[in-house]
């Protein structure tokens, strides 16, 4: 049997039984009776609070939904939410959830991790995931910093990082979780942050509402073990910091132009083929990249997660890079199997079916 | 049929074909195993090939065999030593010439006897070249040149082959050859071959004419004046057929979800000899059988707790190395109680070790293999056929105590046959998922307000068992995980909990639950005919066949001995430490270095003693044999000799006594 054509269902949580007509949920529904553990000031609050507050929106059977998690400080969510969950081990929720998700259409199912949990330990299931295009929402944590073990560098840190493994600075070229996603075939790629409640909703619903695999990498700050490592970009005052995306719009950042709308730097194609920062008086309007998260080809959203700064952050694109539609893996394994036992079980109960298999090919009887 | 031949009664043959990777020796012996159990002969069957796809042609590691032990009696191994050898080169002949014993008929293609294909498997000189002569190192067999290949070419001439294509045929020569010499019916080969060459109408016509020549050959010319008769065995009423170990364990996964009336889901990665079950289950989607074929081994198993969780008959198929991968993984299902069934077709280890080749030295490895008191329930299948209700056994314990169970099949097992009694399907065990619908506990409330609750810790009572609660259940919301949770009788909630007393409490739990698995297991069967005998025999696994015939031996001598065969490893059977005390002596013969003996001495601190190799191969019923003599002639205080039983000629016999 090869691909299968199915009558592809646009939203990701098509098949997810919804309230009945006059039941409603409120973010109380969704917190669960346990104590929340997480440091003080932990970005993961705030996250947590967005999670609970948003989830009642999608308008969901409580019951139909699964958050998994590994392993790591993020990964306690599942405890707090007060739907079905496993907080599972090291790097493998990516492996559980499909496993749940391939099993049940009519779940809604989320993972969370974070940056050594789904780029270190379990990078493979992560790659594997995306290409698959299960689907599931993937919410990754990034601190740049390993929280649960006190403070190692992560494989998101920058290059030099002192920590207590690396008294001398690490050595180790980080992962722009972006651009692997981008490279591993995913379907949807976001990036959002902790502290902007608004972005991290609307980026939140469009994950969800996507059907396949969505990747959301948050900007998580934590506190204890990597405290200000997003101040840069969140500093109000640094107008280029963050180089927002919107599908249909120009790129254009940092101070806006009454007139055009627009703001004074802008994307525009670069030589090589990358893509590059110009100030937007200087170009043509033309010149200026028209925002496609569309695009079946993902190489100028690559260009476009490569202006994420590799070092201490004070530049990073922001928004919906990639939004594609693809055959996701679950509905067609679904429908191979659904195929078969329709054509069937036209031969009987499996209980017939079952003796004609063991009973197929050269037999003899004893009397 | 000419006036010169004669017709000899057999009551039992070994022949083994040897030959070249390539040369289609797996085929062979795979039609001649189908012929013979059409046929109605009891038949034990032992494939063994390297683990290359293509070894350097001609030489002895590319060597690939198949051996057939068939009978007109019930028969328990694929023999020690073939009577018959097939070698299509001279490597098969050097490989195999070892295992003959005196007097056996050696088939030799002369076509592949050059120069440099006896270069290449050592050979000085052509052996056969000095039949007869003073340095004969044949002397003392039967020997039969045959220029298959030369026949073959000429007897495919009209189908137009090119030589090379023509002479991949020289195999069903054999095979005819062989099917004439032993009287096995042709029809399900050529009907065989009609399915398999359809499509190629040259290729199917070589073949089949191949096949006939090389009957044709046995009935006509001078070389070959004996036909042997081996009557069909006397076996149970029954319909049968020939299956692997691989295939019967795909087939009874398929029945455990018939019968549970649940979807069954695969995760899995490959490996040798493990793969087959993926390739087999991958076929039977319309049971409602998913198979994910994952990124790696860690992914198959986590895909199956996530389906597990979801509500599914989830399994993971892999070797030896697979479940060292899988560890933590099994950790994570023993914690969070979830049912999982874990197949380990195991392999010669450690490491890469010897992926071809049987072994039984995963069994402390499902014990123990695992970080913390992780205690997995153990079933192991006895023989190819077994591995059908070993399989459906396997899922019934995994689901009624909510459990991961290990199944350890072996190599041997896995592409070994045999004939199988096929099952009726409502004679197997109905397996009851038992989905928890609403809430399980009646708790207070801080007002003092009666509250129905859900607890996901809440245990039967018999089982231990928790709940099973999916996803999609309204009320029924929780959250588990590999951290340690309350989930005692008193604080079934589930939230997590480091009280150490919890802690102790449920480490406890979780092996009590295991070991509550005994109180739902037949008693043992002690095979111990005379109900004299001092020295019991105990094993578990694919050794069934080689102890048994080495018991029968032993009887046949004259001597008594008893055997139990384990089928339940963790836990183990209720009754197993009354019967080991009723015996002066236990040996427990293992294809490892003393893996169940070590777990037998820790349990009951009886003194059983090993019987241990590790080639790679089952162990040779006949070399058993002696040792269980030696130790009967210790425990009785007397001589022992096992005669034509033992090691001495003509041996390998082994009907069971006043059969």
């Amino acid at each position: 049997m090869s691909t299968i054509d199915l009558p592809m269902p646009q939203l990701g949580t098509a098949l997810v039984p919804t309230l009945g007509e006059g039941e409603t949920q409120t973010a109380k529904d969704f917190s669960s009776d346990q104590e929340v553990r997480w440091c003080p000031g932990c970005g993961d609050y705030a996250v947590l609070k967005a999670v609970q507050s948003f989830l009642p929106d999608l308008g969901l059977r409580r019951e139909n939904i699964v958050f998994v998690s590994g392993i790591g400080c993020s990964s306690r969510f599942p405890y707090y939410l007060d739907t079905y969950g496993m907080h599972s081990i090291h790097g493998r929720a990516p492996s559980i959830a499909t496993g749940i998700a391939t099993a049940r259409e009519d779940l809604s199912v989320w993972v969370v991790t974070g940056d050594g949990d789904a780029l270190s330990i379990g990078g493979n299931h992560l790659i594997h995931a995306l290409r698959r295009n299960v689907n599931m929402t993937i919410l990754l944590f990034n601190n740049r910093i390993y929280g649960l073990t006190k403070g190692q560098y992560s494989p998101t840190s920058e290059v030099g990082k002192v920590t207590k493994s690396t008294p001398v600075g690490s050595l180790d070229h980080p992962f722009n979780p972006v651009s692997l996603a981008l490279g591993a075939e995913a379907s949807f790629v976001a990036r959002t942050i902790d502290s902007d409640r608004k972005h991290l909703t609307a980026v939140l619903a469009a994950a969800a509402a996507h059907r396949g695999t969505s990747l959301v990498e948050i900007y998580q700050n934590c506190p204890i073990f990597n405290d200000g490592a997003f101040d840069a970009i969140k500093d109000r005052d640094n107008a280029h910091a963050l180089i927002p995306l919107t599908h249909g719009e120009p790129i254009t950042f940092g101070v806006r132009d009454e007139a055009t709308g627009l703001g004074d730097k802008a994307l525009v194609r670069g030589v090589g083929g990358g893509v590059e920062v110009a100030d937007t008086a200087s170009v043509a309007a033309e010149a200026i990249i028209v925002h496609d998260a569309q695009n079946p080809d993902p190489s100028t959203a690559f260009a476009i997660s490569r202006l994420t700064d590799a070092g201490y952050l004070n530049r990073s694109p922001i928004g919906i890079f990639r939004q594609v539609e693809r055959p996701t893996y679950d509905d067609q394994a679904r429908a191979q199997v659904a195929t078969a036992s329709a054509s069937a079980a036209a031969q009987g109960s499996p209980e017939e079916r079952l003796t004609a298999l063991i009973s197929a090919g050269d037999t003899w009887t004893v009397d | 049929m000419s006036q010169t031949k004669q017709v000899k009664q057999l009551d039992r043959v070994i022949i083994r074909f040897a030959g070249d990777s390539g040369d289609g020796m797996q085929l062979t012996g795979d039609r001649f195993t189908q012929e013979s159990a059409v046929f109605g002969n009891d038949l034990v069957t032992l494939p063994n090939f390297p683990a290359e796809i293509r070894a350097p042609q001609g030489t002895i590691p590319g060597v690939s065999s198949f051996q057939i032990h068939f009978a007109d009696h019930d028969i328990l191994t694929a023999g020690d030593r073939p009577d018959v050898l097939v070698a299509m080169n001279p490597a098969a002949l050097k490989a195999n010439l070892g295992d003959l014993p005196r007097g056996a008929t050696i088939i030799v293609d002369t076509h592949d006897f050059s120069k440099r294909n006896l270069d290449k498997a050592g050979y000085t000189s052509n052996p056969l070249d000095k039949l007869g002569e003073v340095d004969d190192i044949l002397a003392g067999f039967q020997v039969q040149p045959v220029d298959l290949t030369g026949i073959t070419v000429e007897a495919v001439k009209e189908f137009g082959l090119s030589r090379k294509d023509a002479a991949r045929a020289k195999n069903m020569f054999a095979l005819g050859l062989l099917s004439w010499m032993y009287g096995r019916p042709t029809e399900p080969t050529i009907a065989f071959l009609e399915k398999k060459f359809a499509k190629v109408p040259d290729i199917l016509g070589a073949n089949i004419a191949a096949f006939k020549a090389g009957w044709n050959y046995g009935e006509t010319t001078e070389t070959f004046v004996v036909q042997y008769e081996i009557k069909p065995a006397r076996m149970h009423a029954g319909t049968y057929r020939n299956i692997t170990g691989n295939l019967a364990l795909s087939y009874g996964l398929v029945a455990a979800g018939v019968r549970s009336q649940l979807p069954v889901f695969l995760g899995s990665y490959p490996i040798t000899p493990a793969s087959d079950i993926l390739h087999e289950l991958s076929k039977h989607k319309s049971f409602g059988v998913t198979t994910l074929q994952a990124e790696d081994e860690i992914a198959g198993i986590g895909a199956a707790i996530g389906a597990s969780f979801a509500g599914q008959l989830a399994i993971t198929t892999t070797s030896g190395p697979g479940i060292a991968l899988k560890s933590e993984a099994i950790g994570l299902a023993v914690m969070t109680e979830l049912p999982l069934v874990i197949v380990n077709v195991q392999r010669g280890g450690p490491s890469t070790g010897l992926p071809t080749k049987t072994e039984q030295a995963d069994l402390l490895q499902a014990m123990y293999g695992r970080n913390g008191e992780a205690p997995v329930p153990i079933v192991a299948p006895q023989s190819p056929g077994d591995c059908f209700a070993a399989a459906v056994e396997a899922a019934r314990i995994a689901i009624t105590y909510r459990t991961p169970v290990f199944l350890l099949s072996d190599g041997y097992l896995a592409n070994g046959s045999e004939p199988w009694a096929i099952p009726s399907i409502d004679e197997l065990p109905k397996i009851e998922a038992n989905f928890a619908t609403g809430p399980n506990h009646t708790s207070t409330n801080a007002k003092g307000e009666q509250v129905e609750e859900f607890w996901p810790y809440a245990r039967d009572k018999d089982t231990l068992a928790r709940p099973w609660a999916i996803p999609g259940t309204a009320g029924l919301e929780h959250r588990i995980g590999g951290l340690e949770k309350a989930g005692t009788p008193e604080t079934g909630h589930g939230n997590i909990s480091y009280d150490p007393a919890n802690h102790d409490q449920m480490v406890r739990l979780r092996q009590e639950k295991v070991q509550r698995i005994a109180d739902s297991l037949p008693p043992l069967e002690v095979d111990d005919p005379s109900g004299e005998a001092k020295v019991l025999v105990i094993g578990w696994g694919s050794t069934y066949g080689p102890i048994g015939a080495a018991c029968r031996r032993v009887r046949r001598a004259g001597y008594n001995v008893a055997q139990v065969h384990l089928r339940h490893l963790n836990p183990f059977p209720k009754d197993l430490g009354e019967i080991l005390k009723g015996y002066d002596r236990v040996l427990v013969p293992e294809m490892n270095l003393g893996q169940l003996s070590k777990m037998l001495r820790a349990e009951y601190l009886v003194d059983a003693q090993g019987y241990n190799h590790v080639y790679g191969l089952p162990l040779k019923a006949a070399e058993l044999a002696e040792a269980i003599g030696v130790l009967v002639g210790d425990a009785e205080g007397r001589e022992i000799d096992l005669g034509e039983h033992g090691l001495n000629l003509p041996a390998d016999h082994e009907e069971a006594p006043n059969a």
